[in-house]
């Protein structure tokens, strides 16, 4: 397959950034996406040029390393897959495709194709985890969970914190992500104790890293790689609207 | 110990400071100092503020608005029973609760909880929409180099409207009010009957238009707006819930469309004169 990619290339945080084409030739339709771009960027050393930065670790769709706005959709046009999991038989030959990072007014962009999303650890940190003495592993029976609490926990629990919902979201919103690092906590008996205080501290650090409302479009789940249900971020308003009113715990 | 203890104030902290962080927060709410988010707020203070709260207080206003649309359009449908029956519904609106309440006393209440839900709303709406734009550098969905798929994966028609949408539903109600409330504007000719005053309007073609344009405007408005209240309110509990809101939504808003739409048509098709 010959295609040619049009690239958002950016040197650093302060310098301005533009679109740039390359050609690529010779590609393999069971290439993955970024096998694709590590070919451009063999290209791209061999003349000297500068190769294209972009993020990535395990490549078969688990750590949420990997992101790219693909033709204007967040990891592409496959419904359910990571950029890393996308393969170039998912186009044709001869394609133009364009490809940017992820936007948000709090990612900025570090070089190329890479931004900062360190404003979703923060969210974490501000409330993502319980408080429990550590010590050897207790009793796996211990703690009864109920299957529905324990499937719902899992749902949640998938996540592997992309950022994509973000991109995605026309109100720059992370509610998705937040919805869901807050609930697989708040399902299960251990996470209960904090519930509350935790959907007020991760709200509030979502709002102070500039993430938008949300108006509850569904663009997020639509693009999410794992399939977090948009039901997430309702369950978190209504941990939110049920704490306020009480004293803190 | 709670995660927001942990995080902003040892349980040992002094009456002192507390009390002195507590001053600081208040004043710094009632004159709108700047202060660090988390810092000296605490956590509830702040997520008061929160887009989540902003969210619950849209859904709670409009669903408030949309509670006087279905009495307001049941009101209008008294146009097919002729004059008397519509003047007579007008009159008996403003004895509701005599001799307890002064004449169109009852009225005026829902006048000022409707006049509040709206301020609200609006408030709610441009806080947000500046949020939002912060959030995306003004682009909103539009923030990407690529003009291929603008318009997202799924997101509807009705959900991207919703801010424009409502300023034309605004600019609308205001128009509507000076029409037929006020009667400050009077295409057709001014009647003390507010049976009249309807009938004179909707004979004209452009009063019958800029209805149909503003009531097509509300049932997108509505159609996303249902859904997305009882979504902010923390309804949405399922991928089977989140279908059956959406359902109710645009049956809501299509009953709400079709009522409102029929007196004006049919007083234009001359059924009712
Ligand atoms: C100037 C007038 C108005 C403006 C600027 C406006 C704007 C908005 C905006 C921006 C939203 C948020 C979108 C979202 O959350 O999905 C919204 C939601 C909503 N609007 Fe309006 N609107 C107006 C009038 C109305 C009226 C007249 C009604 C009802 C009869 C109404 C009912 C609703 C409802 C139920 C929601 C959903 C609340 C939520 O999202 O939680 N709006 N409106
Ligand atoms: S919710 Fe989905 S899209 Fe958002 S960060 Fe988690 S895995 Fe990525
Ligand atoms: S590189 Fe790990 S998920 Fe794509």
């Amino acid at each position: 397959m010959n295609i040619t990619v049009r690239i958002w290339r950016q040197h650093d945080r302060a310098a301005a950034g533009r679109m740039v084409s390359y050609g690529v030739d010779g590609i393999s339709p069971d290439m993955s996406f970024l096998e694709m771009l590590d070919v451009l960027n063999d290209q791209l050393t061999a003349v000297g040029d500068d190769p294209v930065a972009f993020d990535h670790d395990c490549r078969e769709g688990i750590c949420g390393m990997c992101s790219l706005v693909i033709n204007g959709i967040a990891h592409g046009p496959e419904a359910l897959t990571t950029t890393c999991q996308l393969y170039m038989r998912h186009f044709n030959d001869g394609d133009t495709i364009d490809v940017e990072p992820w936007r948000s007014q709090a990612f900025p962009i570090l070089r190329d194709l890479v931004v900062d999303r360190s404003a979703m650890d923060r969210i974490i940190q501000a409330g993502g985890y319980i408080s429990a003495p550590t010590g050897s592993a207790p009793d796996a029976a211990a703690t009864l969970v109920p299957k529905k609490d324990a499937d719902r926990a899992f749902d949640a629990a998938v996540c592997i914190g992309c950022g994509a919902c973000i991109a995605a979201c026309p109100n720059g919103s992370g509610m998705l992500f937040t919805g869901a690092k807050a609930n697989h906590l708040g399902v299960l008996p251990q996470g209960q104790t904090e519930r509350h205080e935790r959907a007020l501290a991760m709200v509030n650090q979502h709002d102070a890293e500039g993430f938008g409302g949300c108006t509850q479009i569904g663009e997020c789940t639509a693009v999410c790689p794992v399939g977090i249900p948009l039901d997430m971020i309702s369950f978190l308003n209504a941990d939110v609207l049920s704490a306020l009113p009480r004293k803190q715990d | 110990m709670s995660i927001s203890q942990m995080r902003h104030a040892p349980r040992f902290a002094s009456t002192l400071a507390k009390s002195h962080r507590m001053l600081a927060c208040w004043l710094g709410r009632a004159y709108g100092w700047h202060m660090g988010t988390g810092q000296l707020r605490s956590v509830r203070s702040t997520a008061v503020r929160s887009s989540v709260m902003l969210h619950a207080a849209m859904a709670v206003t409009g669903l408030i608005m949309i509670l006087f649309l279905l009495a307001h359009m049941y009101g209008n449908l008294k146009v097919f029973e002729g004059q008397q029956g519509f003047d007579g519904y007008a009159a008996y609106l403003r004895e509701i609760g005599q001799p307890l309440l002064p004449h169109a006393g009852a009225l005026w209440i829902l006048r000022v909880i409707l006049l509040a839900s709206v301020l609200l709303h609006i408030f709610s709406a441009f806080v947000l929409w500046h949020r939002s734009r912060h959030a995306t550098a003004g682009k909103g969905g539009w923030r990407y180099e690529t003009t291929r798929n603008r318009r997202g994966v799924q997101r509807s028609y009705a959900s991207f409207t919703m801010r424009w949408g409502g300023v034309v539903i605004g600019l609308f109600v205001i128009y509507h009010l000076l029409h037929l409330s006020v009667n400050a504007i009077a295409p057709g000719g001014a009647s003390a009957s507010p049976y009249q005053r309807m009938v004179n309007g909707f004979e004209i073609w452009w009063v019958v238009l800029s209805y149909v344009i503003a009531l097509i405007a509300l049932g997108f408005h509505l159609r996303h707006g249902i859904w997305s209240a009882f979504a902010s309110l923390g309804a949405n509990k399922s991928v089977a819930g989140r279908r059956f809101l959406n359902q109710l939504a645009t049956i809501v808003a299509l009953l709400i469309l079709v009522g409102f739409l029929v007196p004006p048509l049919v007083i234009f098709a001359g059924w009712v004169s």
